[in-house]
């Protein structure tokens, strides 16, 4: 390793060999601004176009500017990070960016969260001695994702997620020059393209140019709708993140305050994703066994490696991509899924409610999910299961709005019989959480053996392919893990070649898995908050009484008093579902 | 006796192909086969006079040769052997004929280096080109010596980079050549984008094979076995005999593998451009050839460390290559006595604008713009006043007449503010409006941004506006600091090349013209009659004899009048079109 | 942006399948193939676009991208009598913006479009390297040079009977 000396700003710094004066910089405590740079080093995500010239610094002997991310160190260089020249360069292209960028601060979807406004705010920009033409597009409203794009500035970010991370492709650089923007191929709407809503874009983008559709003032209507019983459902990784928007430490476990919130905003039944997920594990455990079992005895017609359907991007990635491999999949619905089949029935019937009089609200970290929610099978006579989902920014936006202190709030505990849930259920939310729940519990009613140690280390960590072999009693089982679906599709292409290993894998859109979702409190390029985020859904889970699906009284009650047991036909009616050809749909939309 | 005919885009334009068919019909028509060879050469460069004859080995030069001619060319120069004196160029000065090409004004001056064989030999018979020494100094290279001896040669002769940067050429060979690598590219830069520029089509169209030998030679001194030539789509001619090259080079096996015995193997792909100017700079062209939109990378690492697929790759352009095979044959120390100190043999310009001998032409470094545009060029069109000439392209700067001494090479069109680039040279008169030509420099600009970086993207855009508000009159004298300020933020931030020098025809003409700039803003007046919404037209009564030629031609019918009486211009209506300024024949319409 | 579906020949698309197939399918010859199909298809519509992006198994979004970046590959279709303007700088300063201005007016659409009866289009060219005869206007091959405002009625009679 080869170390080099240089001063930047008059102070000394040693770096190693090949590292940008970005990063040197950073060691000196100086952070150099930038808005197309982005560094998601846990997921070797490096993004550095070099396109936005904000990060420009003066560098001795050289004949222009220097953009920090992308130059490198030499030794002796001497760099100023805010002399007249960077200052006034720097301060230019900004002004540059915002001539070409709406003036709707206040009533942007970004405003307080926006990168170019905080930039703005900190260059302390007044007066824009550039007006001139403004680029103009049409706004494209999905059901889960908006584009605004006249507000795009170009950062790449979007690009990036969808096609190195996600290899989605659907966003690309089009025209050029001034008319140059990101967008889905001929223009067309995200609904009309092979967008999985997976938001990755949405979460990495700077501005408001790429937002998730925002459902809180249907849902203060609906709270303050008489007729209406409102019930919420909060997935595992909001828990997770929510402090963040309160300014708390990433990683800040906020489940009871968060219960005594929505509890405080109005919903007359506050109730946890997780009891969904560990009913997920009982129906999906059972089919992941049952092929399992039946692959054992020399069934050459079942199909392995199963593959976990909780992700609703996941899912529209395989309807897209791999139409010819739908039997692959579990057939079991996402939890958000189940909990809304489950609370529009089971729970609608015992609490004397009509399915129409009640509303099912889910705070999810994801955008897929607001998508998941209008899929047509998951609607009985037009009315939905869930009838709309709200990120994790969404629901802090309203704690705010309804001027709840929430880092005063006391901890409260979830409403029963929906509240209830085990530690299997609460690492839902991070990559690997999925399948060591079902390991838990495939182990156990496999082998008929109590499992000494829940935890499987295996399993965990961010790599992005992880693999590990379980012991069940003899026989090894191979898992595989995926998360980020360009990971996915490497997995998935392996299957199609007939050379898998596995015999069962899971996978999630997002980096890190749902604590990294695409409507998480933004990380702004900060993948230590994912990591943070994800120690946190462990302790969770280790501090949990109940660690296993099965053992969740409220769900073996609803097996007793409802289900019958896994997998039996009003289980398949309620909690499983089929896939489609999105392909094939697509061509027909044309 | 040999008829070349000129062969080249420009030529063809003008019914070259026409001539060169009716030649030969004649030839045979006159069972002159064996004494008549009609030969279609590349460009001459004499553009100006197209097409061009020329007779060898009397040497005889005609010009604005038509279709019709040939039966005289045949029966009066080939058979009885009488110049046609009404086909002679006439010396615009001393209004004299000049049969010889030598003696013109046009060639006296000039040094064809990388031209040598342009209008001399038929660019599509590989014979020809073995005739002029062609494929000698690969032979060398190949059989005698060693990579880096080659590479030291290239270094010595002092050679630069003749698409733009000026970039020594030898030393980027050495660093290609130090990168080791499975597989290293050699990539000719054949996108020439500087509208105004055509000498890499002309090299191509009229010596293709000089190019060929010259990437042998470079893949040789760095270890590459394949070369690339990147080539707008929009050069059909250059093409057409690039790949007609290619094939002969071929069969002749002085491509392809164990090339003269050698043991080194090298071929030659085709690539092509799409129209995209950026593609000039060598990381967005090796995007582009990667099937990319072509946007530039940031540097490094450059292309000689990680280029096309990720391989240690050197980008040419085709003048730059042109200059090779002539160095190795004649050695180093000969090209370097060619030029100014750091500037090395000759350049190729694309001499155009308001100016007598439009062509191409090649001069040692070191020449000076008046003996460019006053000697070779032959002055001014019309007898009109020298106002700026531009090198450089939407790169360089307007240079007047204090820097018409300044002898040329990079560093001094470097320090007058302008560049060399690819070697446009446009000059202007006095009917030429500067601020009107920065926006057209910036309308190009902006036109061509690839969009990646916010200064080039944005910034472009904001300053061609600026522009047109002053063309407009509708600017200060105060937004022309802005405007200033402005064009050193975007050159001082830009990611590539073409950002970080597009703001020079604003400075340039800033720097050189402030006063007009002055007109415009402060007593919104274009001084040059050209800014539409700064002049009109009117007519002069006591030319005006009432001929009504402008009213029959005004294409909104805003001019009225009598027969024989002076007309009047409706103000109101006028599109400024230029209309009957052109058709009055009585000087009776006049631009204020 | 495209709103009427372009159905394409199935021996062209054939064509177009055997030229990707030519270069290997290979997504880094995406520019080739796309030359190759504006030759066959005389432009580039969305539904060609998706063709390419099969073959060479890259996203749309990406073709499109790349078609929207180039200015010589166009997705509208050209008149029968494409006119390109030269608008190089040896040009405009002889004129060309003039002439340009001229051929707007009468044929009554801007540049980059086609006239209603799919006769004529208008595109700019930058550089063809005929500078010596500034101003220079192409209708298909043909090359005019010297073109006055006043000629550019004498080019458009010369196509008045063609189609």
């Amino acid at each position: 390793m080869e170390l080099i000396k240089l001063t930047i700003d008059n102070r000394t710094v040693e770096v190693e060999k090949g590292t940008t004066i970005f990063h040197a910089a950073k060691k000196l405590d100086i952070t150099i601004p930038t808005l197309c740079y982005m560094n998601l080093k846990d997921l070797n995500i490096e993004h550095k176009p070099g396109g936005c010239r904000i990060c420009v610094v003066e560098v001795e002997g050289r004949r222009n500017l220097a953009p920090a991310c992308a130059t490198e160190c030499f030794e002796g260089m001497d760099v100023k990070t805010h002399s007249v020249r960077v200052l006034n360069a720097r301060r230019t292209v900004l002004e540059l960016i915002i001539s070409d960028h709406p003036f709707d601060c206040l009533i942007c979807a970004k405003s307080g969260k926006c990168d170019l406004q905080d930039m703005a705010v900190k260059l302390g920009v007044r007066d824009i001695p550039f007006q001139g033409e403004k680029s103009t597009y049409k706004p494209d409203y999905s059901p889960a994702i908006i584009r605004d794009i006249d507000k795009c500035i170009m950062c790449r970010r979007c690009e990036t997620m969808c096609n190195d991370f996600q290899t989605v492709g659907v966003l690309s650089g089009i025209h050029r020059g001034f008319e140059a923007v990101v967008a889905p191929a001929f223009e067309r709407d995200l609904d009309h393209s092979e967008c999985t809503y997976c938001g990755q874009c949405v979460a990495v983008c700077p501005t408001a140019a790429l937002t998730e559709v925002d459902h809180t003032q249907q849902l203060i209507n609906d709270l303050s709708n008489p007729n209406k019983t409102v019930v919420v459902q909060t997935a595992p990784a909001v828990r997770a993140a929510l402090g963040e928007e309160f300014g708390m430490e990433p990683g800040t476990l906020v489940t009871g305050k968060m219960v005594a919130a929505l509890r405080q905003l109005g919903f007359h039944f506050v109730f946890d994703t997780d009891f969904a997920a560990d009913l997920t594990i009982m129906e999906e455990g059972t089919e992941m066994l049952d092929r399992l079992t039946r692959h054992l005895e020399g069934d050459k017609e079942v199909k392995l490696p199963i593959l976990t359907s909780c992700c609703p991007g996941w899912v529209n990635f395989f309807e897209y991509y791999y139409p010819d491999m739908m039997d692959i999949p579990s057939t079991a619905r996402s939890p958000q899924q189940m909990f809304g089949a489950i609370a529009k029935t089971y729970f609608a019937e015992k609490q004397k409610i009509d399915r129409k009089d009640m509303v099912v609200v889910s705070i999810m970290p994801c955008v897929a999910k607001k998508y998941e929610c209008t899929r047509e099978e998951f609607a009985t006579d037009g009315s939905p299961d869930v009838d709309y989902s709200i990120s994790t920014r969404e629901l802090a936006s309203l704690i705010k709005q309804a001027n709840i202190n929430f880092n005063l709030l006391p901890d409260e505990d979830f409403d029963k019989p929906m509240g209830e849930s085990t530690g299997a259920a609460v690492i839902f939310g991070t990559t690997g959480g999925v399948i060591e729940a079902a390991a838990r519990t495939a182990y156990e009613l496999h082998t008929g053996k109590s499992l000494e140690k829940v935890d499987f280390e295996a399993l965990r960590g961010f790599e992005g392919i992880r693999s590990a072999t379980v012991d069940f009693n003899g026989v090894d089982i191979n898992i595989g893990i995926a998360h980020g679906l360009g990971n996915a599709r490497k997995l998935l292409d392996e299957v199609k070649a007939g050379k898998s290993k596995y015999h069962a894998i899971e996978i999630m859109a997002c980096p890190g898995g749902c604590i990294g979702g695409g409507g998480q409190p933004l990380h702004h390029g900060d993948s230590s908050i994912i990591k943070a985020r994800a120690k946190a859904i462990y302790a969770e889970d280790k501090g949990k009484k109940l660690r296993k699906s099965h053992e969740n009284p409220d769900i073996i009650k609803l097996y007793d008093e409802y289900l019958g047991k896994p997998g039996s036909e009003l289980a398949h009616k309620l909690l499983h579902t089929h896939y489609f050809d999105k392909k094939a749909k697509q061509v027909l939309l044309d | 006796m040999h008829m070349l005919v000129c062969g080249g885009t420009g030529c063809h334009a003008s019914a070259g192909e026409m001539l060169f068919e009716n030649l030969k019909k004649e030839v045979q028509e006159n069972n002159l086969q064996d004494e008549v060879q009609v030969i279609a050469t590349g460009c001459f460069g004499f553009c100006e006079k197209g097409p061009i004859v020329k007779v060898i080995p009397d040497n005889t030069f005609y010009v604005q040769v038509e279709p019709k001619d040939a039966k005289e060319l045949i029966a009066e120069h080939a058979i009885k052997g009488r110049v046609i004196k009404r086909l002679l160029y006439i010396d615009p000065v001393k209004k004299e004929q000049i049969p010889d090409s030598k003696h013109m004004g046009f060639y006296k001056k000039q040094l064809r280096i990388a031209l040598r064989n342009c209008g001399m030999i038929d660019p599509e018979n590989i014979d020809e080109y073995l005739a002029a020494d062609g494929y000698e100094a690969m032979g060398k290279v190949l059989l005698e010596m060693k990579p880096d001896a080659v590479i030291q040669e290239i270094i010595d002769s002092g050679l630069r980079g003749r698409g733009g940067g000026g970039f020594p050429t030898g030393v980027k060979w050495q660093i290609a050549s130090k990168n080791h690598a499975d597989q290293k590219y050699v990539v000719c830069n054949a996108d020439e984008g500087d509208p105004g520029a055509f000498m890499d089509r002309s090299i191509l169209e009229g010596d293709p094979h000089c190019v060929l030998e010259a990437m042998v030679i470079n893949g040789f001194s760095i270890g590459a076995t394949k070369g690339l030539i990147y080539i707008r789509a929009e050069y059909p001619l250059a093409i057409k005999r690039l790949k007609i090259a290619i094939d002969q080079a071929r069969n002749y096996g002085l491509l392809g593998t164990d090339i003269l015995g050698s043991g080194f193997d090298f071929d030659v792909e085709i690539r092509y451009g799409a129209g995209a100017f950026v593609c000039g700079e060598e990381t967005a062209l090796i995007r582009s050839m990667e099937g990319e939109r072509g946007e530039p990378t940031f540097k490094p690492p450059f292309p000689a460390q990680s280029g096309y697929l990720g391989k240690p790759t050197n980008v040419n352009n085709v003048e730059t290559y042109a200059n090779i095979p002539v160095i190795i044959n004649k050695g180093a120390k000969w090209f370097a006595s060619i030029g100014t100190e750091k500037s090395k043999g000759t350049k190729v310009f694309a001499l155009a604008g308001k100016i007598n001998n439009v062509g191409l032409i090649e001069v040692p470094m070191g020449i000076t713009l008046r003996e460019v545009i006053f000697e070779i060029g032959g002055g001014i069109q019309g007898g009109k006043k020298f106002k700026a000439v531009q090198t450089g392209g939407p790169s360089g700067g307007c240079l007047t007449e204090k820097h018409l001494d300044t002898p040329i090479d990079f560093d001094n069109l470097l320090a007058v503010g302008s560049m060399m680039g690819s070697g446009g040279m446009i000059v202007m008169d006095e009917d030429d409006c500067m601020v009107a030509v920065a926006k057209f420099y910036l309308d190009f600009t902006v036109e061509e941004s690839c969009g990646k970086c916010s200064p080039c993207r944005v910034g472009n855009k904001r300053l061609y506006e600026q522009l047109d508000l002053i063309t407009k009159g509708k600017a200060t004298e105060k937004d022309l600091d802005k405007l200033r300020n402005l064009s050193y933020v975007i050159r001082d931030t830009s990611l590539c090349g073409l950002g970080q020098t597009s703001p020079n025809p604003v400075l340039s003409t800033l720097d050189n013209f402030r006063e007009e700039y002055l007109a415009h803003t402060n007593e919104h007046r274009c001084p040059a009659g050209v800014c539409k919404d700064l002049i009109r037209y009117e007519v002069i009564a006591e030319n005006c004899v009432g001929c009504t030629a402008c009213a029959r031609n005004c294409p909104v019918n805003c001019i009225s009048g009598e027969r024989k009486q002076v007309h009047v211009i409706d103000q109101s209506l006028c599109i400024k079109c230029n209309a009957c300024l052109e058709k009055c024949k009585f000087n009776a319409i006049a631009v204020i | 942006m495209t709103s009427i579906k372009v159905k394409l020949k199935e021996s062209d698309v054939q064509k177009l399948k055997e030229v990707a197939k030519s270069f290997n399918n290979e997504a880094g010859e995406l520019i080739n193939v796309l030359h190759k199909a504006q030759e066959i298809f005389g432009y580039l519509p969305a539904e060609v676009q998706e063709v390419v992006a099969q073959e060479l198994t890259i996203p749309v979004a990406k073709v499109y991208g790349v078609v929207t970046f180039y200015s010589f590959f166009t997705m509208l279709p050209r008149g029968r009598f494409p006119i390109s303007i030269c608008t190089g700088t040896a040009c405009y300063v002889r004129g060309a913006e003039k002439v340009l201005d001229e051929f707007k007016r009468i044929l009554k659409v801007p540049v980059g479009e086609t006239t209603a009866d799919g006769k004529f289009s208008i595109t700019c060219l930058r550089c063809v390297g005929a500078c010596g005869l500034a101003p220079v206007v192409m209708v298909g091959d043909k090359t005019y040079g010297r073109v006055t405002t006043d000629g550019v009625k004498e080019i458009l009679k010369e196509y008045e009977n063609e189609d």
